[in-house]
Order: structure tokens, then sequence, then C-alpha cells
């Protein structure tokens, strides 16, 4: 085989599993569940390793695969066809090695449901959607990929649809990042009319060639990119489905919202960056959103009591950096973030799972504590992937964030302001993260249940394997700048930048250790809990924090009472009267005709006469009016 | 013999109509309904002769005999109709038997 067939059959392995897995269902034990979908995975993640070390000893490598031609707008084919540089490159690598990973793990997580095989579909439909994203050669297979993204988020977080609050998690991720994907549709079809393409190299070359650049359009479309990016990936104002998105199993809000789906915005825009550089204005408006985002989403994650939510507001905020990045035009450090984000916070979502399992499904971290003596493999684990995320020294995320916010200074788009808010953000991350883990870890254990010490490999190896990513994985580097042309940086960063940036994470853990931890004699209590019970007492910070900055209360009063409130007016809905119309039409007709229809044979005769008799009045009336008219003339 | 005027002849017929028409809608037994259709047919019998006498023409005399032999072939099957319907009901009431109807 050569690299084009290994690429060109790499999206189809889970597809065939997912395929079977639908077919057969639960005739399938859990071992034969297993080899199909993991192996699937396996034979993906194996596929993008080799094509990812073909690509490391021939760094410009281009790969492009012409399946079929799918259909044709005009004279415009869209073809089938999947296109692999750099930055698909790193894109597959993360999405099946992670995903992969994910896969094992949750064989081993889900293994006691009994909708286990609809599960394993789930996550492989949702792998072949995202490798079609990654690997799309036109706006249009990648939109495929980015619904089909959409749709299997919105059967995984409604995986345990019998409970209704999981079923309106699901709705409401979906509804939320519909918003988005139809400014997404928008800008696409405004992209083909304006360049009558839609394959993404001939967008980006047209687009520098032609009017584009003096016309307005470019903004336009760019913009509508961004809504698009800002819906999947859990931006400002479109952020609030992603804490919600928590209520699906661990190993689906560590592929979704951890790893793979919430990135494709990102991939979309470093994607499209042939088009943003035209726009600097956008790229401007993508570093605030990304720095807005990565600010609220790191005050709410202070405020919440379920680790899983966390989690999720610690995601946001780091999509957030990469968008930042993004905007301030450092694509490669920006998709780097990706990456080892994917790593490290796959990683604390799986062992934040086995600890949910260890602790019967416990969530809320004010019952846990002390689990540094109870779990200690999962305990250095979850540590490593904490390490990680606030960019400790040596560690991957240390590696990419530093990147990020050594091109935040001096950028053309963003600014000293914009580094500032990047620094800051590091501070509430670290404070955040120690929070947690000091609430969670350190002092007395404070639930009621027994702990279960975790002992299934299938469950640690892939942690181990996460935990070694997290830490070395920033070592992993692809040349991007072949793909992303470098803005000329005059670099006149004082000195003192990188000293603070680096500090900035133990200045949080100090703040963090003084605030939260748990000394021997104090009462760790739920804060929430004592706000219920405090009622009166006015606005409460901690509360407010917890309901996500009241986006969620701001949106129900701003969008869904007016819907409610229209709908509730229109409650007789004005089209149906139309049909109701028609309706008693026919019915008040068929009456009267059946009532003469009555079989009574003397009522038939008498009219008969009637009928007879106004006839002839009828004609002579007439043939009288035309007589007395001749007449007249 | 003296001339009748074509219009009392008419109003006749018009009358003898009329009469057959009422029986036909207001009696509820089928064999009087059959006998006021025969008044009735009758009636156009008159019309026709009348006409045809007034403008010499033999057309009136004809349509007669062709309403006469309608009338017998008619009353024939609609007599045998009563028989049978009789038979079968012990009634010749022609509400009762509007279960006919599609």
């Amino acid at each position: 085989m050569d690299n084009i067939q290994i690429l060109a059959y790499l999206p189809f392995y889970p597809l065939i599993s997912f395929l079977l897995l639908v077919l057969l269902g639960k005739r399938l034990s859990w071992l034969m569940a297993t080899i199909l979908s993991v192996g699937a995975m396996a034979l993906s993640a194996l596929s993008s390793a080799y094509l990812l070390q073909v690509a490391m000893l021939t760094p410009d490598t281009i790969l492009t695969a012409h399946l079929w031609q799918w259909f044709k707008l005009g004279d415009v084919a869209v073809n089938f066809a999947l296109h692999l540089d750099s930055l698909s490159m790193v894109m597959i690598s993360v999405v099946s090695g992670v995903g992969f990973l994910i896969h094992a793990y949750a064989a081993a997580y889900m293994k006691d449901d009994e909708n286990y095989s609809r599960f394993m579909a789930y996550m492989n439909l949702f792998i072949v959607a995202m490798l079609l994203l990654v690997l799309a050669d036109n706006l249009v297979l990648l939109y495929l990929g980015w619904e089909g993204v959409g749709l299997c988020s919105f059967l995984l977080i409604g995986f345990w649809y019998q409970d209704p609050e999981n079923a309106v998690a699901a709705k409401k991720a979906f509804i939320v990042t519909r918003v988005g994907d139809t400014f997404l549709a928008i800008g696409l079809f405004l992209l083909f009319r304006e360049t009558g393409s839609l394959t993404i190299d001939d967008v980006t070359a047209l687009a520098h060639s032609n009017y584009l650049v003096e016309n307005d359009m470019a903004f336009w479309i760019c913009l509508l990119l961004v809504g698009g990016a800002v819906g999947k990936s859990a931006q400002l104002p479109l952020q609030t489905w992603l804490p919600d998105a928590m209520a699906g199993p661990t190993p689906v809000s560590a592929l979704i919202h951890a790893a793979t789906m919430v990135t494709a915005g990102v991939y979309l825009i470093a994607r499209m960056q042939g088009l943003f550089m035209l726009t600097p204005e956008v790229m401007t408006i993508v570093a605030w959103i990304g720095a807005l985002t990565l600010l609220l989403a790191g005050l709410a994650a202070l405020g919440q009591s379920d680790i899983k939510r966390v989690l999720a507001y610690s995601t946001m905020s780091q999509i957030g950096y990469m968008m930042l990045a993004l905007g301030a035009g450092a694509f490669s450090a920006g998709v780097m973030h990706l990456m080892t984000h994917a790593f490290f916070k796959a990683l604390l979502f799986l062992t934040a799972g086995s600890i949910i399992l260890a602790l019967h499904h416990q969530q809320n971290m004010f019952k846990m504590g002390g689990l540094l003596k109870k779990l200690p493999l999962i305990s250095v684990l979850f540590f490593i992937g904490i390490a990680a995320l606030i960019a400790f020294p040596g560690t991957s995320g240390f590696v990419s964030k530093e990147a990020i916010l050594a091109e935040l200074y001096s950028s053309a788009t963003a600014g000293p302001v914009f580094w500032w808010i990047g620094v800051i953000g590091a501070l509430i991350t670290s404070i955040y993260s120690f929070r947690m883990l000091f609430i969670t870890f350190f002092g007395e254990y404070r639930g009621n249940e027994s702990v279960h010490p975790v002992t299934d490999k299938l469950q640690l190896i892939p942690l181990i394997i996460l935990a070694l990513l997290a830490l070395v994985g920033g070592l992993i580097t692809l040349d991007l700048t072949a793909l992303f042309p470098t803005i000329s940086i005059i670099n006149n960063d004082p000195a003192w930048l990188h000293t603070i940036a680096i500090a900035t994470p133990f200045v949080g853990i100090v703040i963090a250790y003084v605030g939260y931890f748990p000394k021997t004699g104090q009462d760790i209590s739920d804060p929430s809990e004592n706000i219920s019970a405090a009622v009166g007492s006015g606005v409460n910070l901690y509360s407010f924090l917890q309901r996500g900055l009241g986006f969620d209360t701001l949106y129900t009063y701003m969008l869904v009472k007016p819907f409610v409130f229209i709908s509730k007016l229109n409650k007789n809905d004005i089209i149906d009267q139309i049909v109701h119309g028609i309706r008693w039409n026919v019915q008040t007709w068929h009456e009267v005709f059946k009532a003469s229809q009555n079989g009574q044979l003397r009522w038939y005769g008498a009219m008969i006469g009637v009928g007879v008799v106004l006839l002839l009045a009828i004609v002579l009336f007439s043939a009288n009016v035309f007589n007395a008219g001749g007449g007249a003339l | 013999m003296s001339h009748i005027p074509l219009m009392h002849a008419f109003i006749l017929a018009g009358i003898l109509f009329v009469i057959g028409f009422i029986g036909v809608i207001a009696r509820r037994n089928t064999l009087f309904m059959l006998m006021s259709l025969e008044v009735m047919l009758n009636s156009v019998g008159i019309a026709f002769i009348a006409a045809g006498s007034a403008w010499q023409e033999a057309d009136g005399q004809i349509m007669f005999i062709l309403i006469l032999t309608l009338a017998a072939a008619e009353v024939a099957v609609g007599l045998a109709l009563l028989i049978r319907l009789h038979q079968q009901r012990l009634s010749l009431d022609i509400d009762e038997l509007n279960e006919m109807k599609g």
C-alpha cells in the first residue's frame, strides 16, 4: 500500500465498525463489540502514526486522495477527496490517537452498560465525522463532517436519555451549536458566490487574487466563519452548551468536549487562515472572543462543585487560548496548544471518570477529599494532567502556552492587553486547578460510600499513555511554517515578559493553597449548599460564578422567555387556520350533501319538481330579458 | 262541433299534471303513487292531442301513442315490482323503503 491508499482507508475503518455495530447491535458480546470498535480505531491510529512518521521525515508532504465525485454544483464538481498536509496531520494524529485511547478506556468504563454496542457505535461514528472534517479537501465535505460531529455529540450527550436532564442537555448542545452552524453555512454560501469554488486551496488562492481584498465581502465571510467556530468551540457568546454537555458518560466528555469536537472551530479558522489574513479586523475580533472566554470561563470554573464542570469550564478557557493565538496570528502556536490540550484534557477527564466510578458516581468535589491516600495511582495521573494544564515548566502544556504568550505581546492583531489577559488567565487557571486538586485529593475523605480502587488494566493503560503524552507531547513538533506564513515579528518584547509568564502559575498555586487547602480541623462543605441555607444574603458571588456568570439566565430572559411568550400568543397557529378552514368546508358540504341522500323517494320527487320549476323560471326569465333587450334595439 | 280553444286544453292538462304530481309526492302508498303517475302521463297526452288537433298535424297523436306504450310498459314493470314488494314487506309505504339509498 502506498501512502495515498493508507490515507484513503483511514476514515473508513471506524465507519465499517459503526455499520457492523449498528447492524448486529446487542447480538455482539462485550468482547466482540470491543474488538470491533477499538480495533477499528487502532487501525486508524496506526495509519495516522505511519503517515505522521512519513510527514516528519519529509516535512513538505502533501497527500491528496481523490475518492469519487460527490455531486456537481453547476460546473463545479464537489469531490469526495481527502487532503493531508501538516495541519490535518496534527489533527488526525490527535483525533485517531487520542480517540483510540479514549475508546480503549471507554470499553472498560462502559462495560456494564446494557447499551454498550450502541455507545461504541456512536463513538466510532463520531470519529468518522471528525476525521472527515479535518481531512476534507473542500468545504462541503468539511461541513458534512461538521454536522456529523454535531449529530454524534447530540446522540452521545443524551446517551442516558432515560434521565430527562440528559435529554435536555443534549438538545441544548444541539440547538446552540446549530446557531453557529447556520452562520457557517451562510458563510460558505457567500464564499461560493464570491469565489465560485469551495475547494480549500482554490478558495484561499482566489480570495487573494480577486477583488475580495478590496471588497467588504472577505470581512463578512470571515465573521460568519467565526460564528460557526464560536458555536462549535463553545466560545462567547455561544458557550452555554458545554458545561451542560457533561451529562454524557465521562469518556464522551473526554472525546467530544476536550480532545476533538470543540477543536473543530479552532481547526476551521486555522484551515482558512489564508482568508483571515485578509481581514485583520476579524482576527482582532477572534482574539477578543478568545480573551474574554478564557477569563470568564476561568472565573466560572472557580465556582463549580462538580468536578466535571470544573473541567468543562477549563476546556472553554483553554480553547479561548487557542482562539486568542489564532486571532494574534500565532497559528502554529494555537494548533500546538490544541494538540497538547487534547492530551492533558483527555487525561484529566478520564482520570476524573475513574474517580467518579471509584466513588459510585459521585461527582461533587466536596463529597471527595483525601483521595491521594485512597487512589494513589489515579491521583498521580491527575496531578500530571493538572501540571500540564497550568503550564508547569517541562510539561507539554508549558511548551504550547508559552508559545502562545510569546507571540501575543508584539502581534499586529493583538497586543500587550491580550498578553496581560493571557497571563491573568493563566493565573486563574492555576487557582481553579489547584482548588480542585486540594479539595479532591487532600484533607479527609468526606464521602459516605467506600472507595473502590481502580484495577482494570484496560482503564489504566490508556491513562498512563495519555499521562506520558501530557508530559512529553510538547516534543512532537511538526513543521507548520510551510502552511502558516509567519507575520514578520518585530521582537520588542521586554525581557521581563517570560519571567512573569513562567512565574504566574506558581503565584496561582500559592493563592489556591491559602484559599482552599483543607487544613486539619477545618470544615469543608459545599458552598452552594450553604447558599441555599442562607437565603436572602443578597447577590452571592459564588452562586453567580457557579451559574456560569449568569449567561444561562440572560439567555433565558433574552431568548427563551420571549419565544415562549410569542408561541403562547400563537397557540392556535395562524397557518393551521387555513388547513382547518379547508377541513371545515369539506365537512360542512359533506353534511349538506349527505342530508340530500336520504332515500325518501317522495322527497326526491318533490326536489325534481322544484328543480324543474326553477329551471323553467330561469329559462323563461332570461328569454324575457333577451326579448326585451332585443325589442329595445 | 264547437271549437275548444287550445289554451283551455293546456290549462286542463296543466291542472291534471299538477294534481298527478301532488299525488306522487303526497301519497305514501306506492300503488297510489303509480296511479298518480298515470294521471301525469295522461295530462301530457291531452296536451299533445290538443296541440296536434289545433295545428292539424298527426305528430301529436303519434306522440300520444308513444306515451301510451311507455305507460303500459312502465305500469307492467311497476306493478310487478309492487307485487314482489308487497310479498316481501307486507307494506307498500314508500317511506319505509328508504334503506335502498346508496
